[in-house]
């Protein structure tokens, strides 16, 4: 009895040990990957003009992918934008000072929305964003544009990305000890001087986080935003120009145009460019949280 | 019942006479309720100024509901139900035109587990401060100072005040929480079980400080150890099952209790 409930117990964590091992050895496989394949581009031209450079002429073999960064970069944070104030107030109010049978209706449809497949998003866009913004925001602003823009992008990612960023701000707030509430309630705090001054902070570690993952899963996301952003290689000069992302460059292209040398390596580059990024923000996501903890 | 509260109002104005003191809080008929569950019966007192008043009873009795009635904490559980009145200094507190964080300022919450908010210790003191207010950094500091000094707790953090309060060990914290009640300048100090978490030498330093601050808060403590309320009580309101079966002078409740079940509980306490 004793041997074979200690056999599992050896057995589990070792498996446990395994799954673990697993995680982490896949992002480090997935980089390697990249880094391998993308290496006949990277011997014939230097990082920085990859990096740096706009000029996109595959067939000259010159590979810029400036636009592309700048573009991946503008949508996503423009889209948190858009849903982080939206996220933060709905879960505020959600757990705060709507009734709870609200909250309890509320959960299954934020999980209908997030298992919306994101073609759908991109329809919705198409048929709904687009013209939005090309007849309505853009001439509000007294700007011209056709609608593909990377505007429309951030909003269809930004509706794509409030579900899970606000099912993780919904744990963050429900999670909230009561006794802080009483703490600062009791000092004379007003419900939203609480919220705003000791829930927050409390809940600083999970916002972060939450807002990390959703910028994360933005900037990775492909269909959605390539229907409506219009896949111009430029320089995005307001939100209201048409753009290209690096997702969208490398669904759009792969497998296509074999017969310009190092195209397929570059769009490798693309992906591996992708990869540093998010692990840069995450980067910077986690230092901002140590630094919060560190109070 | 009646007569309770009759030979309480009346032990009350013997007191007013000598002590002259006046109440500072008058409870009357308060019910709470939660979901069918009678938690506070019809309960009617008063709580003398410039005394401590010590709430004893059996756990689940009811004692940290009625204060957080005290200071409308009940409003943050929206299954409980409260009616009757609380009077501070002849404000109804249920009135619905009342300032409530006014109301709350009068008070100082001590919980049962010291409960630092998730800043720095002078921002911990600074907080209520603020709310009220004041943005004065030199006299933030200063009543900062002040405060921590109040409660012996200046010297041992003097050095880091700027650094998290929840790395304070539990019986600073609790003192910290003092201090941070102190800080907005309340004339009731409502304390549940504030030494429960404590070592006896650290209960022992709030002891004591609630002793210092009888002079110019009224304090209403509730604790389940029968000597601690020996030594610090004036006044003692005994429940049981949500009612209060007896109350009055500390000497009069101990030494006399006119009901078995307190009888018991003397007994058994010590
Ligand atoms: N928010 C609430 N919702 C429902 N019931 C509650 C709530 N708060 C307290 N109660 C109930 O009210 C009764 C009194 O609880 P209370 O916490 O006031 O007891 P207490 O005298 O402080 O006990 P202890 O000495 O253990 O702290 C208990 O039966 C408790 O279950
Ligand atoms: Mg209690």
């Amino acid at each position: 009895m004793l041997l074979s409930r200690k056999l599992t117990d050896n057995i589990s964590s070792k498996w446990m040990v395994t799954c673990l091992t697993f995680c982490l050895l896949l992002p480090l496989a997935i980089g390697t990957g990249l880094v391998f394949k993308s290496t006949p581009l990277l011997s014939e031209h230097r990082l920085s003009e990859l990096v740096f450079s706009k000029d996109w002429f595959p067939s000259d073999n010159r590979f810029g992918f400036w636009s592309f960064i700048v573009s991946s970069v503008w949508v996503t944070v423009l889209s948190l934008i858009i849903s982080i104030p939206l996220c933060l107030l709905s879960a505020i109010y959600l757990t705060q000072y709507a009734p709870k049978w609200f909250l309890k209706f509320m959960r299954p449809v934020i999980d209908i929305l997030a298992g919306i497949p994101s073609v759908v998003y991109g329809v919705w866009g198409l048929l709904i964003v687009v013209p939005l913004v090309g007849d309505k925001i853009a001439p509000f602003f007294g700007k011209e544009s056709l609608g593909y823009s990377l505007l429309a992008g951030a909003i269809v990612l930004a509706v794509m990305s409030i579900p899970y960023i606000l099912n993780m701000l919904l744990e963050v707030f429900r999670q909230m000890p009561v006794e802080l509430g009483e703490a600062s309630l009791a000092l004379g705090a007003t419900k939203w001087e609480t919220i705003k001054h000791s829930f927050l902070r409390k809940g600083s570690t999970g916002i972060i986080s939450a807002f990390g993952l959703g910028f994360s899963k933005a900037l990775g996301e492909t269909i959605a935003v390539l229907m409506v952003v219009g896949n111009v290689v430029q320089i995005p000069k307001s939100m209201f120009d048409s753009g290209y992302t690096l997702p969208g460059l490398i669904a759009n292209n792969y497998g296509e145009m074999m017969s310009i040398p190092s195209y397929d390596s570059a769009l490798m580059f693309g992906a591996l460019l992708l990869f540093v990024i998010i692990v840069i923000i995450n980067v910077i996501f986690r230092y901002i949280i140590y630094k919060s903890e560190a109070l | 019942m009646s007569t309770q509260i009759e030979t309480l109002l009346k032990s009350n104005l013997t007191t007013t006479v000598v002590h002259n003191n006046i109440p500072v809080v008058e409870i009357d008929k308060v019910n709470v309720y939660s979901k069918g569950h009678h938690i506070l019966k019809n309960v009617s007192t008063i709580i003398p100024k410039n005394k401590i008043t010590v709430l004893l009873g059996p756990s689940g009795c009811g004692k940290t509901t009625l204060l957080k009635c005290l200071n409308r904490l009940t409003d943050l559980y929206p299954d409980l139900k409260v009616s009757g009145s609380i009077r501070i200094d002849g404000d109804n507190i249920f009135d619905a035109h009342k300032d409530i964080t006014a109301i709350r300022q009068k008070m100082g919450l001590l919980l049962q587990r010291p409960y630092p908010l998730p800043m720095s210790i002078y921002d911990n003191i600074a907080y209520g401060l603020k709310l009220k207010g004041i943005r004065n950094k030199k006299i933030i500091s200063a009543k900062v100072e002040k405060h921590l000094k109040e409660v012996a707790l200046w010297d041992e953090v003097k050095d880091r005040l700027k650094t998290s309060a929840q790395r304070l060990s539990i019986g600073q914290q609790q003192r910290l929480c003092l201090a941070r009640g102190l800080a907005v300048e309340p004339e009731i100090i409502l304390a549940d079980e504030p030494s429960s978490a404590l070592d006896p030498i650290s209960s022992r330093v709030i002891e004591e400080e609630f002793i210092k601050l009888k002079s110019g808060y009224t304090i209403i403590l509730v604790t389940h150890i029968l000597r601690q309320a020996k030594r610090l009580a004036d006044n003692v309101i005994f429940m049981y099952y949500g009612e209060i079966i007896e109350s009055g002078p500390a000497q009069q409740v101990f030494e006399n209790p006119q009901s078995e079940i307190l009888k018991e509980y003397l007994r058994v306490g010590h």
